[in-house]
């Protein structure tokens, strides 16, 4: 374990090392901080597509449209049992008036359709139940359990007139938003990862570049009689410096950026603003981004002067 | 103290370095080896800093096998002996004085003793007035006078002086000479190796001559034959 005097010692010859090779700090500084950047807008990348992907997940229903007779107990009753399960997030019952109110707001510049209606006198729709999943692929056991409901009709005539999941172009909607959802959320974790590990080992090899400049140097350290911890532990104070002031440009950075892109992509990123979700998830962005810069800058360095302490 | 004992060192494409030499030093000895480039002289010191391994025999200095030395604690070993080398091999970015102190630090010194030490070798090799600059705002020959004050800094054992005066003129030569010998006078035992006529006829100390990897003379006071 090294003492106080060491790592006194140590700690003032990173920073004396950090101040002197100044165009070597500047440059890594600049590469670390264009790999910072890119793990930062990842991260809101991957925010925003995930809430994207939520909104259009959101937009998957079922709708089950009961019968003219149906009792409203009845309704309110399966709309209870359908609340207890497991897989469904939520329920929301129209009235037959409310269908109708709904319906006739819908067509108001339809006379033929509202003089129709007009003509019939009673109301010709049912109370509905739109039903929404906690996920995508739950509806299809919501509609088998409301299928076996509409079979089993509780003894007399099935209240249930009709569960639009079983319309072909419903299914088909509703299977092809899951499939682009999910390839969507695939290809985009995808694309972070390699845009994250291909900045990652270009900051690294700016580092391995920069120490190697120092490769006399360790040699000379080794040949003086330095142990390999005492000329290992400057480069890594070195790389850590590198590491947080980076961290902190491109949390600077991110300031503006998000408060520029936050108004002008809102309704893009289903109503995710950026620019607050940066400041409301400051502490997040401020570990992920310092916590990398500093563990980048520390392996590194341990890593590119371990191939020059072979004397 | 320091002995070799049939150390052969062949490189990789075959070509020879060293072949069967044995020889020792005793403690206090100020010994010069003298030879054509190519024969062999630095291969030879750097085995005793295990800088190179031999392909055959061995290194001991004092009593240790220095090749079986592992390589985190090589540094212990190379703490009791002072390099010198042709090229200087300063640290760039530290001032005269920081070079010699890291030596001092790297040894694990208390800040007193190199607040101490530091300032008296500088005054030893003349240099008190540039212990502020950095190595390339010196000349050669004071570069060479701070390398022999890391050197001697820490009180080794040994001092290993590979070609010092290399890239010097015959003034700075004859100066860089002077400071060895005041440091031999001092107790410390001293390997130096050169192809400088006038330094070693100048010494009259112990001369070993070699030729292609070869000890071809190992003369008690001599002169440069070659």
């Amino acid at each position: 374990m090294p003492d106080s005097v060491t790592i006194k010692r140590i700690l003032r010859a990173g920073f004396l090392d950090f101040w002197r090779n100044g165009f070597v700090s500047l440059a890594s500084i600049l590469v670390m901080t264009v790999t910072l950047f890119v793990v930062g807008t990842t991260l809101f990348a991957g925010v925003m597509l995930q809430s994207t992907l939520a909104t259009l997940r959101d937009k998957a229903d079922v709708t089950v449209y009961f019968t003219t007779s149906a009792p409203e107990e009845k309704v309110l009753q399966l709309q209870k049992t359908l609340q207890a399960l497991p897989q469904v997030q939520e329920v929301t019952y129209t009235s037959a008036e409310d269908a109708l109110t709904a319906f006739r707001s819908r067509h108001q510049n339809d006379q033929l359709t509202l003089q129709a209606l007009q003509e019939l006198g009673d109301n010709p729709l049912g109370a509905e139940l739109d039903i929404k999943a906690k996920d995508i692929s739950q509806y299809d056991a919501i509609a088998q359990f409301l299928q076996q409901q509409q079979q089993n009709g509780g003894g007399g005539a099935s209240i249930i007139d009709k569960i639009n999941y079983f319309d072909q172009q419903h299914r088909q909607a509703l299977d092809r938003l899951q499939e682009i959802t999910d390839s969507a959320g695939r290809i985009g974790l995808i694309v972070i990862l390699i845009l994250v590990g291909v900045t990652i080992a270009i900051s690294f090899n700016t580092l391995r570049l920069a120490i190697y400049t120092s490769r006399e140097e360790i040699q000379v350290m080794r040949l003086v009689g330095a142990g390999q911890f005492y000329i290992r532990a400057p480069f890594m104070v070195e790389g850590v410096l590198y590491g947080l002031i980076s961290g902190v440009i491109t949390l600077l950075l991110l300031y503006p950026v998000t408060y520029w892109m936050g108004t002008a992509t809102q309704s893009f990123f289903g109503g995710i603003n950026v620019f607050s979700y940066y400041l409301s998830h400051f502490f997040f962005f401020f570990a992920i981004i310092i916590g990398t810069g500093v563990l980048l800058g520390a392996v590194a360095s341990y890593l590119a002067v371990r191939r020059y302490l072979k004397i | 103290m320091i002995y070799y004992d049939r150390v052969g060192k062949v490189y990789a494409d075959n070509s020879i370095a060293l072949e069967d030499v044995s020889f020792s030093v005793e403690p206090g000895e100020f010994i010069s080896i003298v030879g054509h480039s190519g024969a062999g002289k630095t291969t030879l010191v750097k085995m005793l800093l295990a800088e190179e391994k031999p392909t055959s025999g061995s290194v001991f200095f004092e009593s240790i096998n220095v090749h079986e030395v592992p390589m985190n604690r090589i540094n212990h070993l190379r703490r009791k002996i002072g390099t010198v080398f042709q090229d200087f091999r300063l640290l760039p970015q530290k001032t005269a004085y920081e070079n010699i102190a890291f030596a001092m630090e790297a040894a694990g010194r208390a800040e007193e003793e190199i607040h101490s030490d530091v300032p008296h070798v500088l005054d030893l090799v003349d240099l008190t007035d540039k212990a502020n600059n950095f190595p390339d705002e010196l000349s050669g020959g004071e570069q060479q006078r701070i390398a022999i004050a890391r050197a001697i800094v820490n009180q080794p054992d040994v001092i290993i002086a590979d070609e010092p005066t290399g890239n010097l003129d015959p003034v700075n030569t004859f100066e860089i000479v002077q400071i060895l010998k005041k440091i031999n006078d001092l107790g410390t035992t001293i390997i130096l190796t050169t192809h400088n006529k006038g330094v070693i006829d100048a010494l009259k100390k112990r001369v070993i001559t070699m030729d292609r990897g070869k000890i071809i003379r190992d003369d008690r006071e001599g002169k440069y034959i070659l």
